[in-house]
């Protein structure tokens, strides 16, 4: 166990390429660390710089308090899942467990009590004579997980390892992941471009964008109060709707509609303004709101997601599928959960923290 | 293809049995040959049946050998084509599996154009560069020696290349994810790559001994003891008697026993081979 420092640390390829950027991250022992981002921000990478599997071109990466960027891979103390899950396909997947073990001289007793301990843990003890060919996905994914279990190591660094799953066995492990990790109380970086995943499995979010770090917070802080436009429409699903407004004195006009802020209105002249897609509702015929003009729908079920446009911008809402639509409507808006973004650098304004941001706190289950 | 007409499949037999007798034919007839007397060729007419002197001749050509021929007892000569044949597969596999390691899994100046360098030796056969390597292995000395019959062509680009070509399929991750188990470069090669190559190893075994037991002008130039003659050469001073008749039986006799060893190791190692290609996955 240990705490990660990653210290002003930047990567320059050769070659010039610049992938990523003055970041600067302290994650707490036992810690569950999501990095989150497009593809090509720079996410991977900055795992891969803890890991030891490239270099650091600039700052410092402490795991605990030692600095370990000349250190090998091997012996930094960390253990690391990939997304193929890189197991060696001529070892059985007893040897796939036990070769970091054998490898640092482990005494053959210990390996066996280690890796039956995984294997139970991952519920694989009756595949430990196989090999991994004749295992499915899930169960590859269990050994490559309990590969990085045996070794007991400071810290699990996880590299997209579900994006070779399907979609319902993703779930399950994401949950079997989130268990273990709490279980054994491993500092933890995971690496994955699914917002959902990182919403699920995170005690903080790491945004990224163009290598550097756009926000870090709890998935609901992130959620409520994304620092920028770019985290405003990467976290959640559907994407936060994003118009450009007009703030005049208390009013906020958007297209051709008008809405009063009721005291609350961080600045004045053009804003980006956000709005999620669950605080937009169809409106009684006696409140202020905006006309809609509905395109299309999508089910999801609970909700009834309709797409349309308000004045000439795009607009999302997730409303009850009870309730009737027609082509023209008008939507209310939540003005409380309204969010303000500068027009030119897209960064959120101050002061403008969303009423419903404060979440009562989930009791720690296990 | 999928289709069921009794006159394709008559067809498809046909080119088949054909086929298979134009390969077989030539391989009988020279066994034939080789177990009749050495007066039997004297009409001109091959026979076509088993004659009685089989044990006769295999036995003279394997313990006495052709003496007034210059040609050495022919299990001399097996042995010492085996020991070349195996030497230079061996050697080919390992001097090339090790230089596409480093090809592939180093960074050091000069990689690319050392790569290109041998890859272009790809296109240069022995016979080109033979009145130099004839010079040098002269020099040091290697004349009428075992090291100078394997050495100068032990060095494979086709192996190296192929090696390659498969160590570049192997997964990036795979080598990570043994860097981060504690495995060094050399602890990698023999405890991942290595198990991993055995299918490219046993097809490059049965190309590299049958390039090696085949081998005939270089062992040629540079044996002028008999002791050290391999068997390809052995058949050819049988066939090239001076004065007075090929012993035409003794001749086929010796195609025979030299044409054996690699067919029983393309028998023996093609098990291996497919075992391996059924067995491993990346």
């Amino acid at each position: 166990m240990a705490s990660i420092d990653v210290e002003n640390v930047g990567k320059v390829y050769s070659g010039g390429v610049r992938a990523v950027t003055d970041i600067k991250l302290n994650i707490a022992d036992g810690e569950f660390i999501v990095l989150v981002g497009p593809s090509g921000c720079g996410k991977s990478t900055l795992l891969r710089m803890v890991a030891g599997l490239e270099t650091i071109s600039e700052g410092e990466v402490k795991i605990g308090s030692r600095v370990v960027n000349n250190v090998e891979p091997a012996d930094r103390d960390i253990a690391m899942v990939f997304q193929n899950y890189a197991l060696y396909p001529h070892m059985t997947v007893y040897n796939n467990l036990a070769y970091g073990l054998k490898n640092r001289g482990t005494p053959k007793a210990e390996i066996d009590a280690r890796v039956a301990e995984a294997a139970r843990m991952l519920e694989i003890t009756q595949y430990l004579e196989r090999k991994p060919r004749a295992l499915s996905g899930g169960q590859r994914q269990r050994v490559a997980m309990g590969r990085a279990i045996v070794r007991k190591p400071a810290a699990f660094l996880f590299d997209e390892p579900l994006s070779n799953l399907d979609a319902k066995l993703r779930v399950s492990m994401r949950g079997e992941i989130k268990r273990l990790q709490r279980r054994l109380g491993t500092t933890s970086i995971y690496v994955t471009h699914d917002q959902l995943e990182a919403m699920t499995l995170a005690d903080r979010l790491v945004v990224l964008n163009g290598g550097q770090i756009e926000q870090i917070g709890a998935p609901l802080e992130v959620y409520h109060a994304p620092a920028s436009t770019f985290v405003a429409s990467f976290i959640g699903s559907p994407a936060m709707n994003l118009v450009k407004g007009e703030l005049h004195g208390d009013k906020l006009a958007i297209g051709p509609a008008m809405v009063a802020l009721n005291g609350f209105a961080p600045t004045s002249g053009a804003v980006t303004v956000g709005v999620r897609a669950e605080d937009l509702r169809i409106a009684r015929d006696d409140e202020e709101a905006l006309p809609f003009h509905l395109e299309y729908t999508e089910e999801l079920g609970a909700q009834r997601l309709i797409h349309g446009t308000v004045g000439d911008q795009q607009i999302t809402a997730a409303v009850s599928p009870e309730i009737a639509l027609s082509p023209e409507m008008r939507v209310a808006v939540d003005t409380k959960r309204l969010h303000f973004f500068s027009i030119d650098t897209g960064k959120r304004l101050p002061g403008n923290v969303p009423a419903e941001a404060k979440l009562a706190p989930v009791e720690p289950v296990i | 293809m999928v289709e069921n007409r009794p006159f394709l499949n008559f067809l498809t037999h046909l080119v088949l049995i054909l086929g298979v007798l134009t390969v077989v034919f030539p391989v009988y007839l020279a066994f034939i040959a080789s177990t009749h007397g050495p007066t039997d060729f004297m009409s001109g007419i091959v026979p076509l049946l088993p004659g009685d002197h089989f044990s006769a001749n295999y036995g003279y050509l394997l313990g006495t050998g052709e003496s007034t021929a210059g040609a050495p007892p022919f299990l001399l000569m097996l042995a010492n084509s085996l020991a070349m044949a195996i030497m230079i597969a061996f050697g080919k596999i390992a001097i090339s599996i090790i230089s596409a390691f480093a090809i592939v899994y180093f960074r050091f100046p000069l990689r690319v154009p050392a790569f290109w360098l041998i890859f272009m030796t790809l296109m240069l056969p022995v016979e080109v560069r033979i009145l130099p390597t004839y010079k040098v292995v002269a020099d040091l000395g290697m004349l009428n020696s075992y090291s100078g019959l394997v050495i100068p062509v032990i060095a494979s680009a086709t192996a190296t290349f192929l090696f390659r070509q498969f160590f570049l399929t192997v997964p990036e991750e795979m080598m990570e994810a043994a860097r981060v188990d504690g495995a060094g470069p050399m602890k990698f090669f023999r405890d991942i790559l290595l198990p991993l190559s055995r299918t490219n190893i046993a097809a490059l075994f049965i190309i590299m001994f049958i390039y090696g037991w085949n081998q005939y002008l270089w062992p040629m130039l540079i044996t002028t003891e008999p002791h050290y003659y391999t068997v390809v050469m052995g058949i050819k001073r049988l066939a090239s008697v001076l004065d007075g008749d090929n012993q035409w039986n003794l001749v086929m006799a010796g195609v025979i026993l030299a044409g054996l060893p690699p067919v029983l190791v393309i028998i023996f190692m093609q098990r291996l081979f497919v075992k391996g290609l059924v067995e491993t996955e990346k």
